[in-house]
C-alpha cells in the first residue's frame, strides 16, 4: 500500500525547471502592456501586477499538472518571498537614500571640522564636535547603565526571590515603555534641583540616555543569563566555588557573548535619540571636550538643527545621519567580533 | 584520605514537601555504596545532601544529622563550599564548562576558586586527573580542544577527572552511566573499582546488574504512596541484597516485580 503509493509519488509529473522563468517573464511582459495602455506605467504597479499575475498563472498551471500539494507550496513559496521582498523595500531604500544623499557633503573635511565661522551658504564646516559629542554622551550613558544594568540583572536571576525581585522587574517593565522626553525632562529637572536652572552640561543628556538604557540592559543580560544551564552552576558549586566566583567566572563568562550583544543593542538604541539631549545638553557649534561644563553638539540635535535652518543644511542633515548609521554599523561590528572571542567554541 | 559517613535521622525538605524521611546510614571508608530504587524516591535528594548541595535549591532545607570524618556537615560554623571541596559530585548529564578547554576543564576546581598554580603543577595535575579517569590516553593530544568537542563518555569521564582533581574524599555519582553506551558504562565501572582504594563512593543507578557489579553495599530506598515521602528500606552487603533481602519490598523490586 505504503510503497504503491510512494511510487506514485515518485513518478508524479512535475513541472519543467525552466517553467517558473517563463511564467515570470510572461506575467512581466502582460503587465507591462497593461500599465502601457494608461497614462505610461508606474513601477509599483507593474510589479504588483506582475507579482500577482505570476501567481496566479503557476498556481492554476501547477495544480493541472503536479496536483493540489505542490500548488499549494509554489503558492506559499510566493506569498513568503513577496513579504521578504516587501520588507527590503524600506530597508532597502532608506539605506539607498542616506547613502546617496548623505555623500553629497560627507568627507574627510566634513568629519574634522565643526560649525565655527559657517554661515548663509557656506558649504565648509563639518559635525566633528557632534560626533565627539555623541560619542562622550553615549559613551558615559553606557558607563552608567552598564554596571547598573548588569547587576541589576544578576540579582534578579540569582539572587533575587519574593516581592522585592518582583517590584524590580515590574519597574524595569515600566521604565521600559517611558518616552524618551520623559527621560529627558526628567534629567533636566533633577539637574535644575542640585545646580540650579541655568546649568547644562553633557552628563545630563547622559543620565536622560541612561535611564532609556538601563531597563533594555537589564532585560537582556537577564535573558542571556537565564539561558545558562542550572547544571553549570551545579558543577560549580559541586566543586567548591563560591556563588560570587561561580556567577563571575562560569555564569558572566558562559553568557558573555549574548551579553555583549545586548549591551549593543542598547546602545545603538539610544545613540539616535533626539529629544531628550534637545532639552539637556542643548547644541553648540564648536567642540566641547568637557562633559560637565557647557552645551555640547550630537549627531541627532546636529542634523535636526541643520535640517531646520534649510538650504545647505539638509545636506549637512543627511551627511550627520550617514555618520551616525556608520558609528551604529561600526560599534555592531565590534561587538561581533568580541562575542566572537567570547563564544563557547563547538568543537 | 578516604572518609566513612554516618547519616543519623535524616529528613529533607522542599519547603513543606517532605522529600525523604528517617534515614539512618552508615558508610565505611573505601567502600562503594549503590543507591538504588523507583524514579522519585528520593535517591538524588539524599545524595546531595552529602554535599550539601541540596540547599542550593531555594526553599530546600534538612533535618538531622550527616557526619563525614566525624565532622558534623550540617553543624554551625561549617562552610558548604568547604565541604564541597571535601565532597565531590558527578552528575547524571555530563556537564563540562563549554567555555572551557579540556585541559582548564579538568582544571576548573583550581582556576575557577583564583587559586594559582604554576605550568608544570598544572600540567601534572591534568595528566593525573585524566589518568585516574581513565580518559588520558583518549585526549592527551587535543587538551585544547573545548570539552564539549568529546562524546558522552569521554564528557562524563572527564567531569570524573574534574571531580577528582579538587582531591575530595568522598565522590558522590548521580546515575553517571544513564546517558551512556555499554562501553563507556563498563570503562566507568571500572574506573569506580580503581577510585575506591582512594575514595569513599556513592553511587545512584537504576541499573541492577551496574549495583551487584561495583558496589560493596546496596541501599534501597522506596516511595509507598505518591506524596508520600522516600524512605531508605534497607541497607546491607550488595550480596546479600541481591541474594536475600530481608525486607519483601526489597526482593520485589529487585526481582522486577514492582508496582
Ligand atoms: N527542585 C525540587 N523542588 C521540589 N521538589 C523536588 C525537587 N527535586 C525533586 N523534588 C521531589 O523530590 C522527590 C524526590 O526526587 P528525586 O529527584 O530525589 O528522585 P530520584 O529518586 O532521584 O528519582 P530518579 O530516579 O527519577 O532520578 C520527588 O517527589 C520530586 O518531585
Ligand atoms: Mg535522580
Amino acid at each position: 500500500m505504503t510503497a504503491l503509493t510512494i511510487e506514485r509519488d515518485i513518478q508524479a509529473r512535475r513541472l519543467p525547471a525552466r517553467a517558473p522563468w517563463l511564467v515570470g517573464a510572461g506575467a512581466l511582459a502582460v503587465s507591462l502592456a497593461v500599465g502601457s495602455l494608461g497614462s505610461g506605467p508606474s513601477v509599483p504597479a507593474v510589479v504588483a501586477l506582475a507579482v500577482v499575475l505570476y501567481a496566479v498563472t503557476l498556481y492554476v498551471l501547477s495544480r493541472a499538472v503536479e496536483g493540489p500539494r505542490r500548488a499549494t507550496d509554489r503558492l506559499a513559496g510566493i506569498a513568503v518571498t513577496s513579504a521578504f521582498g516587501l520588507a527590503m523595500i524600506p530597508l532597502v531604500s532608506l539605506v539607498w537614500i542616506v547613502v546617496s544623499r548623505g555623500l553629497r557633503l560627507f568627507s574627510i573635511s566634513f568629519l574634522s571640522t565643526d560649525m565655527v565661522g559657517i554661515f548663509g551658504e557656506m558649504t565648509e564646516g563639518g559635525a566633528v564636535h557632534a560626533i565627539v559629542g555623541t560619542l562622550l554622551v553615549t559613551g558615559a550613558a553606557a558607563l552608567i547603565s552598564i554596571p547598573v544594568g548588569l547587576f541589576t540583572a544578576i540579582y534578579l536571576v540569582e539572587y533575587g526571590r519574593g516581592p522585592l525581585a518582583r517590584a524590580i522587574t515590574f519597574l524595569v517593565d515600566v521604565m521600559t515603555g517611558i518616552p524618551s522626553i520623559v527621560a529627558g525632562l526628567f534629567a533636566f529637572a533633577l539637574f535644575t534641583l542640585i545646580f540650579g536652572p541655568a546649568y547644562r552640561a553633557g552628563i545630563m543628556g547622559a543620565v536622560a540616555l541612561a535611564v532609556l538604557m538601563t531597563p533594555v540592559v537589564i532585560r537582556s543580560v537577564e535573558e542571556m543569563l537565564r539561558l545558562v544551564p542550572n547544571e553549570l552552576r551545579e558543577a560549580a558549586y559541586a566543586l567548591g566555588v563560591p556563588k560570587w566566583l561561580t556567577i563571575v567566572k562560569v555564569v558572566l563568562r558562559t553568557a558573555a557573548a549574548g551579553i555583549v550583544t545586548g549591551i549593543m543593542l542598547a546602545v545603538a538604541r539610544v545613540i539616535g535619540e533626539t529629544a531628550p539631549l534637545l532639552i539637556t545638553v542643548g547644541q553648540l557649534n564648536q567642540m566641547n571636550w568637557d562633559l560637565f561644563d557647557g552645551r555640547m553638539m550630537t549627531l541627532p540635535v546636529f542634523a535636526y538643527r541643520q535640517y531646520a535652518q534649510g538650504g545647505v543644511g539638509i545636506d549637512r542633515a543627511w551627511a550627520a545621519a550617514l555618520t551616525l548609521i556608520l558609528i551604529v554599523m561600526a560599534l555592531n561590528l565590534l561587538a561581533r567580533l568580541i562575542s566572537r572571542y567570547f563564544a563557547p567554541k563547538a568543537r | 584520605m578516604p572518609q566513612g559517613i554516618q547519616v543519623k535521622d535524616l529528613n529533607i525538605f522542599y519547603g513543606d514537601f517532605r522529600a525523604v524521611a528517617d534515614v539512618d546510614m552508615e558508610i565505611e571508608s573505601n567502600s562503594v555504596t549503590a543507591l538504588i530504587g523507583p524514579s522519585g524516591c528520593g535517591k538524588s535528594t539524599f545524595l546531595r545532601t552529602l554535599n550539601r548541595m541540596h540547599e542550593v535549591v531555594p526553599g530546600a532545607r534538612v533535618e538531622g544529622n550527616v557526619q563525614i570524618g566525624g565532622v558534623d556537615l550540617y553543624g554551625k560554623g561549617v562552610d558548604p563550599v568547604a565541604v564541597r571541596r571535601e565532597v565531590g559530585m558527578v552528575f547524571q548529564r555530563p556537564n563540562p564548562f563549554p567555555t572551557m578547554s579540556i585541559a582548564d576543564n579538568v582544571l576548573a576546581g583550581v582556576k575557577l576558586n583564583n587559586r594559582r598554580i604554576s605550568r608544570s603543577d598544572a600540567a601534572d595535575l591534568v595528566e593525573r586527573s585524566l589518568r585516574g579517569a581513565n580518559l588520558w590516553k583518549e585526549v592527551k593530544d587535543r587538551l585544547d580542544r573545548p570539552g564539549s568537542s568529546l562524546s558522552g563518555g569521554q564528557q562524563q569521564r572527564l567531569c570524573i577527572a574534574r571531580a577528582i582533581a579538587v582531591e575530595p574524599s568522598v565522590l558522590l555519582m548521580d546515575e553517571p552511566c544513564s546517558a551512556l553506551d555499554p562501553i563507556s558504562t563498563l570503562a566507568i565501572e571500572e574506573l569506580i573499582s580503581q577510585l575506591k582504594e582512594r575514595y569513599t563512593i556513592v553511587i545512584v543507578t537504576h541499573n541492577m546488574q551496574q549495583a551487584a557489579r561495583v558496589s560493596d553495599r546496596t541501599g534501597f530506598f522506596n516511595i509507598e504512596n505518591t506524596g508520600d515521602p522516600g524512605r531508605l528500606v534497607e541497607i546491607d552487603d550488595t550480596a546479600t541484597m541481591f541474594s536475600n533481602p530481608s525486607q519483601r519490598a526489597t526482593e520485589d523490586y529487585i526481582s522486577g516485580r514492582f508496582g
